[in-house]
């Protein structure tokens, strides 16, 4: 029998003559690396068998020269069958399937559960602490992140700031797709709905170049929940209410997975408040409405699959109606008076100014993997985003919009993975894009943004190498060519005073008078890199060092504003000379990771030429009355900061962490600090768990906002004729250092045998404190949120 | 093979979605519909003859400054009937923007505030909206001595008529957007 069994697998060779080799390896998990253990080897034919330890590594003495069938079965895997000729030099990794892992749905690498990025810090909201946002939205729940702030207008119009940087320096990745949703605008939310997302991740740099070469902030990674790959139809509902804007969310999803691969689902949201309230009074006109749909299906075979993946996203908002002012009179009104210029009954009716957002994404993957190679993938993606924003208008007008932009894109991104070498992994990619913006004319207000069509193109390369157990290396780069074809219309008193006349006389088309048409064409060649470490010491400590070159075209706002800006009541000039941003990166983490203690402390310093910014540069007079000039202009700065994140486990129930977050921006050109820069953070979480009561979650948030002390003076003094004096009217003085409790509680309560409900009560701003925020550009005419219960039941079936 | 298929109908569907995408060479340019750019104010005296003030500026909110100019000085201790025009002059021909804050004369009314040096006194509005409250493109006022200084004249959109001292042309409590804030030198001779 046994003579059988070696005839027939050692057929090609002689019979060996000595028995002394040795097979070392470890066995892990193909999508993520992470070692299997109490995995069975057999060598089959010489009844000779070991299994993984604890470390996934296993060790096969006295084998005798030849070709052997290794037999490698693990409960949770497929068995894999694996050929190997002794002697074998160095060790042997082999990669599992996992039965029931994940499939990968998103990240060009591998499983979702995995790092983006080596030697950059990521850092992630999992998928029960979205849970307990669904009534917030994105860039409110990255503010839970260290270094990650927010840019308000008001409170439903929020933007993630990362270390420091915002709008078009921040990259968001909705499901592998880049959004294209005019971003540019202080007061343009991203359109992503929390809800149909299984995590988050921020990464604090432009290392993750597969994603694009101009986040010179950061990347917000949104991904989906993943797909398991065996029979089954799950779903769950959140329905929450809140005390403050009287409103709440509803939000369901329901998937059907099968252990083929075949898997579909669907998820949607509905979303609606009334005017929220500070502790004093309504801030009238702040409703919201928001109805959100995600529909997905696909296969994801182990060698092939494929995703098609539709997203809807429909959002009205009012705009706080005591910001809408006409000129400085107005602004200097609204600035000195400690309330709102405009207090009404609580209403969940949405009046002008307002902003109505539609965002359609969608788009198909299809993949492959490559046997001893990798994985091919190929990604088309469609985006229309309809932006209207209604404003307070004379003459009956108010329901016609004041903006009417209609963004399409469609992109095709192709990327090549390798990672058959246990050690090295690489891949390269390209992407190709078209766009086309259109500005509707029959707004009757001249186009905020211009017509244009864009084309984007880039190429990149990443590859990672593991040393040894203690040093990964990572390095990459990425060339995007970006081509701007625009169709702008000028003032023609504007196009004089700039002096474009004398640059810029070979783009004009047409003259009309009063405005003269002009074809700006831009093409854009951007280089960008990275390059870092992973080092790994001690017993769980773990050095993280990356430098990334960001390069960053003018976006269509930095070039083409040109005129009053009503919600902001001042006018904004572009410029059409800008060239690209080039920010440098260098930042450090150094992080312990233990069960009873964690830590990470990560400096930075983003080193940024030609940085875009907005600033003052006059007084303007109008039939209004006078406005302020804002221009943008490019300067050089010098971001750095820290960010620092501790976690004590006091015991099995208790638990501290803590965070805290500082940015220092200044203009080198000018010696002076930059406007808008977050001010210091320190947020402290006391939680209590107790997992044999109802799975009970107990947590106390205290948050700690300073005072931001460095900050361009951009006051100015304008004339009063209701008083006939001379008053200075205050933009730039930072409110003052506010501290917040939040309080957070869920437990799990068993309904009908079976079903379990997850009750949840938060309590914001617990002591009903009034404070304003120098990031909320509404800070100037009211206070922020007051106190807010929200109650939330969660039912998975 | 099915699979295929779909991607290739997608493609079909976006492109002849793009197709269908809107990119008329630039179109045509925009005109600033609520856009003002001129206030006419004449001013009739049995006195003497009429004086016309005029505030034009038309590039809007664009950098050139507005064109202010007065037909002539006022004449001193003369009793004068202002009416006012306003217009849109990127328009062509120029849209008369009176017409339209008559028809929304509940949500506007003019102010006028006079330096403490020039002498001009009891301004009084000659129109009224439809609940009787003023408007304020007619108004009367008498001057005084030779004197020197501005006149500024305000049109507030959305203000609280009703609130006190409105209604006799004090704008501090008048609350609203500012439509109108300009400034006239005067001289009475």
């Amino acid at each position: 029998m046994r003579l059988l069994f070696l005839l027939l697998f050692f057929t090609s060779h002689a019979f060996p003559q000595i028995c002394s080799e040795i097979i070392e390896g470890s066995v892990e998990d193909f999508h993520d690396g992470s070692k299997l253990i109490g995995a069975t080897i057999v060598v089959v034919g010489i009844e000779k068998f070991t299994q993984t330890d604890l470390n996934g590594n296993f060790r096969l003495e006295n084998i005798c020269l030849g070709t052997y069938t290794l037999q490698v079965s693990h409960p949770e895997c497929s068995t894999k069958i694996v050929q190997i000729t002794v002697p074998y030099n160095g060790k042997l990794t082999i990669k599992l399937e996992h039965h029931l892992e994940e499939l990968d749905q998103v990240t060009v690498k591998g499983s979702a559960g995995i790092d983006h990025v080596t030697t950059q810090l990521e850092n992630k909201i999992g998928r029960d602490q979205l849970e307990s946002l669904s009534f917030v939205n994105l860039g409110d729940a990255l503010k839970l992140l260290s270094g990650v702030s927010s840019l308000n207008t008001g409170s439903t119009v929020v933007k993630p700031v990362i270390q420091g940087l915002h709008s078009s320096r921040v990259v968001i990745m909705n499901n592998g797709v880049r959004m294209q949703d005019q971003e540019w605008g202080a007061e343009h939310a991203p359109n992503v709905d929390l809800n149909s997302a299984g995590s988050i991740s921020v990464i604090k740099g432009a290392s993750a170049l597969q994603y694009g070469g101009d986040a010179v902030g950061g990347i917000v990674l949104v991904e989906p929940e993943r797909i398991i790959k065996k029979d089954s139809l799950f779903g769950k509902t959140i329905l929450t209410g809140a005390t403050n804007g009287r409103g709440g969310t509803l939000t369901s999803s329901i998937t059907k997975t099968y252990k083929n691969g075949w898997y579909a689902g669907a998820q949607g949201t509905l979303k609606r408040f009334g005017d929220f309230e500070t502790p004093n009074y309504v801030l009238s006109n702040t409703a919201m409405f928001e109805k959100d749909a995600s529909f997905r299906f696909g296969v994801n075979k182990f060698t092939y699959g494929f995703e098609g993946y539709y997203s809807f996203f429909q959002n009205e908002l009012g705009i706080l109606r005591a910001s809408h002012i006409g000129g400085a009179d107005d602004q200097f009104r609204a600035i000195t008076s400690n309330r709102p210029l405009v207090i009404n009954d609580f209403t969940y009716a949405i009046d002008n100014p307002k902003q109505e957002v539609t965002h359609h994404l969608a788009k198909v993957k299809i993949f492959r993997r490559i046997t001893n190679f990798g994985k091919l993938e190929a990604q088309y993606d469609f985006q229309f985003n309809n932006r209207l924003e209604f404003d307070v208008r004379r003459g009956g007008r108010g329901d016609k919009p004041a903006v009417d932009l209609e963004l399409t894109t469609h992109s095709f991104t192709s990327d090549l993975s390798f990672d058959a070498h246990p050690k090295l992994k690489g891949n390269t990619g390209v992407l190709l894009r078209y766009q086309n913006n259109y500005a509707n004319p029959e707004t009757g207000v001249r186009r905020l943004i211009p017509d244009y069509d864009k084309l984007d193109a880039a190429i990149y390369a990443l590859g990672k190498y593991q040393v040894n157990d203690f040093w990964t290396l990572e390095a990459g780069f990425r060339y995007d060519y970006n081509h701007i074809d625009a169709n702008k219309f000028y003032r023609k008193s504007l196009w004089l005073s700039r002096g474009y006349d004398i640059e810029f006389s070979e783009i004009v088309v047409e003259d009309f008078g009063n405005q003269i048409l002009t074809n700006p064409v831009f093409n854009y060649h951007n280089f960008s890199g990275t390059a870092g470490f992973s080092y790994s010491f001690l017993k769980n400590y773990k050095l993280l060092a990356n430098y990334s070159l960001a390069t960053r075209a003018p976006n269509p706002s930095e070039l083409f504003s040109e005129g009053l800006h009503h919600s902001a009541s001042r006018i904004e000039l572009g410029d059409i000379r800008f060239t690209q941003e080039i920010a440098n990166k260098f930042s450090v983490a150094l992080e312990k990771k233990e069960d009873n203690f964690s830590f990470t402390l990560n400096p930075y310093l983003n080193n940024i030429q030609n940085f875009i910014l907005l600033e003052p540069i006059g007084i303007e007079q109008t039939i209004r009355g006078n406005f302020q000039v804002w221009a943008f202009r490019q300067t050089d700065a010098t971001l750095f900061g820290i960010d620092i994140d501790a976690f004590v486990k006091l015991d099995n129930h208790f638990s501290v962490n803590t965070k805290f977050s500082l940015v220092k921006g200044n203009d080198t050109k000018t010696n002076e600090a930059l406007i808008q820069m977050p001010p210091a953070n320190l947020a402290t979480f006391f939680h209590y768990k107790n997992e044999k009561w109802k799975n009970l979650n107990i947590s106390l948030e205290s948050n700690y906002v300073f005072r931001q002390n460095e900050y361009p003076e951009t006051n100015f003094e304008l004339f009063l004729p209701s008083t006939n004096s001379f008053v200075i009217v205050d933009l730039s003085t930072p409110p003052d250092a506010y501290h917040l409790f939040h309080f957070n509680a869920d437990a799990d309560f068993k309904v009908l045998d079976k079903s379990v409900i997850n009750i949840g009560l938060t309590i914001n701003n617990i002591l009903d404190t009034e404070y304003r925020d120098y990031l909320n550009r509404l800070r100037y005419y009211a206070d922020d949120l007051g106190r807010n219960i929200i109650v939330r039941l969660k039912m998975n079936y | 093979m099915k699979i295929l298929k779909i991607i290739a109908l997608f493609f079909t569907v976006t492109l002849f979605l793009n197709s269908c995408s809107n990119n008329d060479n630039g179109g045509n340019p925009i005109n600033e519909e609520e856009l003002i750019t001129t206030i006419r104010i004449t001013l009739v005296t049995n006195q003497g003859p009429n004086v016309v003030l005029e505030y034009r500026d038309l590039d809007g909110d664009g950098p050139n400054a507005p064109i202010i100019t007065s037909s002539s000085d006022l004449l001193a201790n003369a009793t004068y009937i202002a009416s006012m025009v306003i217009l849109n002059e990127t328009e062509s021909p120029a849209v008369d923007i009176t017409l339209e804050i008559k028809e929304e004369d509940i949500a506007h009314q003019f102010f006028y505030q006079v330096d403490s040096g020039l002498n001009i006194s009891n301004i009084t509005y000659l129109d009224q909206d439809e609940n009787g409250n003023p408007l304020g493109l007619e108004f009367s006022f008498q001057t005084g001595e030779p004197s020197v200084g501005n006149m500024t004249i305000t049109l507030r959109h959305d203000l609280d008529k009703f609130a006190q001292g409105v209604s006799n042309g004090i704008l501090t409590n008048a609350g609203g957007d500012t439509d109108i804030s300009v400034t006239f030198p005067l001289g009475i001779q």
